[in-house]
């Protein structure tokens, strides 16, 4: 590529990089809005709407809530996905191994819409409504994808033949995959926590069904305080968000490329 | 057989197996008998592995050789538990083992493209098989030593496995095979990967630490010369069978078959119709005398050694045949000379450097060997007999690896041959 087009190829990366975050960024100077009205660029700042976020106990039992539920339904996903990239890439029937891994990505194709009309209808019968075990079982469902799809990938980066040489030195099966495939599919595991946690974190139209007035995570709390009461806070609490997510998203990038650095 | 010797078919990695492990990397004590019964492992219609049998000595070095996907690497996996044969079954000292999953066969191997675990230092892959036995710290750190010692890597066990070159890892693989004395030693090409100088200076420390530790190697390639430097005894696999089993002079002085003519050494094929007595054999326009002791009659083709012909020398007791020199290569110490011989087809003959008589290419020339010299085999045929189609590398689930032997560098380390697959 000449220089000049190099040159141009920054600015469309740029352009496209403002087009993509600065709305998420803009709620970063909205929560320093000292009144209640709603703005952008604020007049009049102060971290009053943190105090409001860190205070209230219904702002911050959502929140606690919201990384309690995420927390767990990150340990379960990761077991429980982990275990089914393990069967899709090392089970024996081609046929079986196609059929799970369509199975265990149908939850990203259905509409989550659907999903939460059936499981809240299912969880009515169960009696659980309203629970955080309902939460946590629905977003279980819907996180498992996102941890097996890296796994997946990191997989199939492994020679199989390494866990042979295992068990050809004195390793089971079980043992040869815990101590040598599950070490080198570590950032596979990583990834597809993250991307658990962030799916139960986030999740919104599940938790509209599945949640009571006691029982609101902070996303539902942050839905109803923009629809009933216009609850400023509500800028807080999505700059918090962001600020979680952005240093996350970068301390994996960062341990990555110190990986790949590692790796020659 | 000697019941001290099958504590490894023990349950549990108690003390059965850690009773041959403790006894460290000694000489001699620690050799058992292999052999392989009728194996067949077949994959749809095509048999991979056809009826295999084999017995091998306490302490021998054997060789499996043969093209790509004659079933020699299959054979291995079908030994090391990592397959299981649809019929047929494997003994070590008389006790079958099929049965028994791999991590207790106590069988150790070396894998072509090392296998080296990419996330633990030499010294832990070393340690690996004598963690999972559950071996004391100490004598750990002791048997780690030992072996690093044995293959000459003494200053490099806290490298990874990306930091040290080709011929480095397969040192360390071969190290973690046999720290833990397994009585028996598979080894699948494991100078595949490796350049040719390297491959040289390895298969001398391979042949010393057998000597060294006595214990009953299983090599696997595809390369003739490695297998004849190695060996003490060749088995040589067509089409998922053993065509011929014997000594490096014996597969190369006396092959049975055509095909174990041409696949060990350089080989003058001389097709013809024997006569009933037995005495002449029938070749277009020539008619050569058999060697003594001639059995077959009918269709039948001897084989003559390119160091057996040498130019003009008619006398008694010797064939000759007249035919037009093609090409003639000088080589140092020898020329070769390739021929055309009406009827025959062409023929290679090696002569001493000094002497070249009339050798040019286009000359006639006369060609003889001592009718003793040369040896009658067998015209056995293969229907469908193609080489390739066979899965002889079940476990790698592709061929590729086997095929590629020249693609890695040194340097290069487990991960990437891992990636390019």
């Amino acid at each position: 590529m000449t220089h000049g087009g190099r040159r141009w190829l920054w600015v469309a990366v740029t352009i496209i990089a403002l087009w993509l975050f600065l709305p998420a960024f803009a709620v970063l100077p909205m929560s320093l809005n000292n009144t209640n009205r709603m703005s952008v660029w604020p007049e009049d700042r102060s971290l009053r709407l943190y105090d409001q976020l860190f205070g209230e106990p219904q702002w911050t039992a959502a929140l606690t809530r919201s990384f309690r539920i995420g927390a767990i339904v990150t340990v379960l996903a990761v077991v429980l996905g982990t275990l089914a990239a393990l069967a899709i890439a090392r089970g024996y029937s081609r046929a079986r191994r196609a059929g799970l891994n369509a199975l265990i990505l149908a939850p990203v194709i259905i509409p989550v819409v659907i999903a939460a009309i059936a499981s809240y209808s299912l969880y009515l019968e169960w009696n659980i409504v309203g629970s955080e075990r309902a939460l946590i079982f629905a977003h279980t469902s819907i996180a498992i994808p996102f941890v097996v799809i890296p796994v997946l990938a990191s997989l199939r980066g492994i020679n199989p033949t390494l866990e042979f040489a295992a068990q050809s030195l004195g390793a089971s099966r079980a043992s040869a995959v815990w101590h040598v495939t599950l070490p080198l599919i570590r950032p596979g595991i990583a990834v597809g926590a993250f991307l658990a946690f962030m799916q139960s974190f986030d999740e919104v139209v599940l938790s509209l069904f599945l949640t009571g007035p006691l029982s609101r995570t902070l996303p539902v709390r942050m839905y109803s305080a923009l629809i009933d009461d216009l609850d400023p806070t509500v800028a807080a609490a999505a700059a918090v968000i962001i600020l979680f997510t952005t240093v996350a998203v970068v301390s994996i990038g960062v341990s990555r490329l110190s990986e790949a650095r590692g790796a020659h | 057989m000697n019941p001290g010797r099958q504590t490894f078919l023990k349950e549990g990695t108690g003390n059965g197996v850690g009773e041959l492990t403790t006894e460290g990397l000694s000489v001699g004590q620690n050799q058992v008998s292999l052999e392989l019964r009728n194996l067949v492992k077949r994959y749809g219609s095509v048999a991979a592995v056809d009826d295999v049998s084999l017995v091998t000595k306490p302490g021998e070095f054997i060789t499996l050789l043969g093209p790509s996907g004659s079933g020699k690497t299959t054979t291995l996996n079908l030994i090391a538990g990592f397959l299981t044969p649809d019929s047929g079954d494997i003994y070590v000292d008389g006790g079958p083992i099929s049965s028994v999953p791999p991590h207790r066969r106590n069988i150790g191997m070396v894998f072509q493209n090392y296998m080296l675990f990419p996330h633990m230092t030499a010294e832990a892959n070393i340690a690996f098989p004598l963690k999972r036995r559950k071996l004391p710290a100490a004598d750990i750190g002791r048997k780690v030593g030992e072996a690093l010692d044995l293959v000459g890597l003494r200053d490099l066990g806290t490298r990874y496995p990306r930091e040290l070159s080709g011929g480095q890892q397969q040192r360390v693989a071969l190290a973690r095979a046999i720290v833990y004395n397994p009585p028996i030693l598979l080894m699948d090409e494991p100078l595949g990967a490796l350049d040719k100088n390297l491959r040289e200076s390895l298969q001398i420390e391979i042949r010393r630490i057998h000597r060294e530790l006595g214990t009953t190697f299983l090599y696997v390639t595809h390369d003739q010369g490695e297998a004849l430097a190695l060996s003490d005894r060749i088995a040589i696999f067509k089409d998922g069978k053993i065509e011929q089993v014997g000594t490096t002079t014996e597969v190369y002085d006396s092959p049975t078959t055509t095909f174990v003519a041409t696949f060990i050494g350089e080989s003058n094929i001389i097709r013809g119709q024997a006569d009933s007595k037995r005495s002449a054999l029938v070749a277009g326009p020539w008619t050569l005398a058999l060697p003594a002791g001639t059995t077959s009659t009918g269709h039948l083709a001897i084989l003559v050694r390119p160091e057996k012909l040498s130019l003009g020398g008619v006398a008694l007791g010797r064939n000759s045949l007249r035919g037009v020199v093609i090409e003639s290569v000088y080589l140092g110490s020898a020329r070769r000379i390739s021929m055309d011989v009406r009827g025959v087809g062409r023929l290679v003959a090696y002569e001493p450097a000094g002497s070249s008589l009339g050798a040019d290419a286009g000359s006639e020339v006369e060609v003889s060997w001592a009718i003793d010299d040369a040896v009658v085999l067998a015209e056995r045929s293969h229907p469908g007999s193609s080489d390739e189609d066979g899965d002889d590398d079940a476990v790698n689930e592709s061929d590729e690896t086997e095929q590629l032997p020249d693609q890695q560098s040194p340097g290069s380390n487990s991960l990437k041959t891992m990636e390019d697959q």
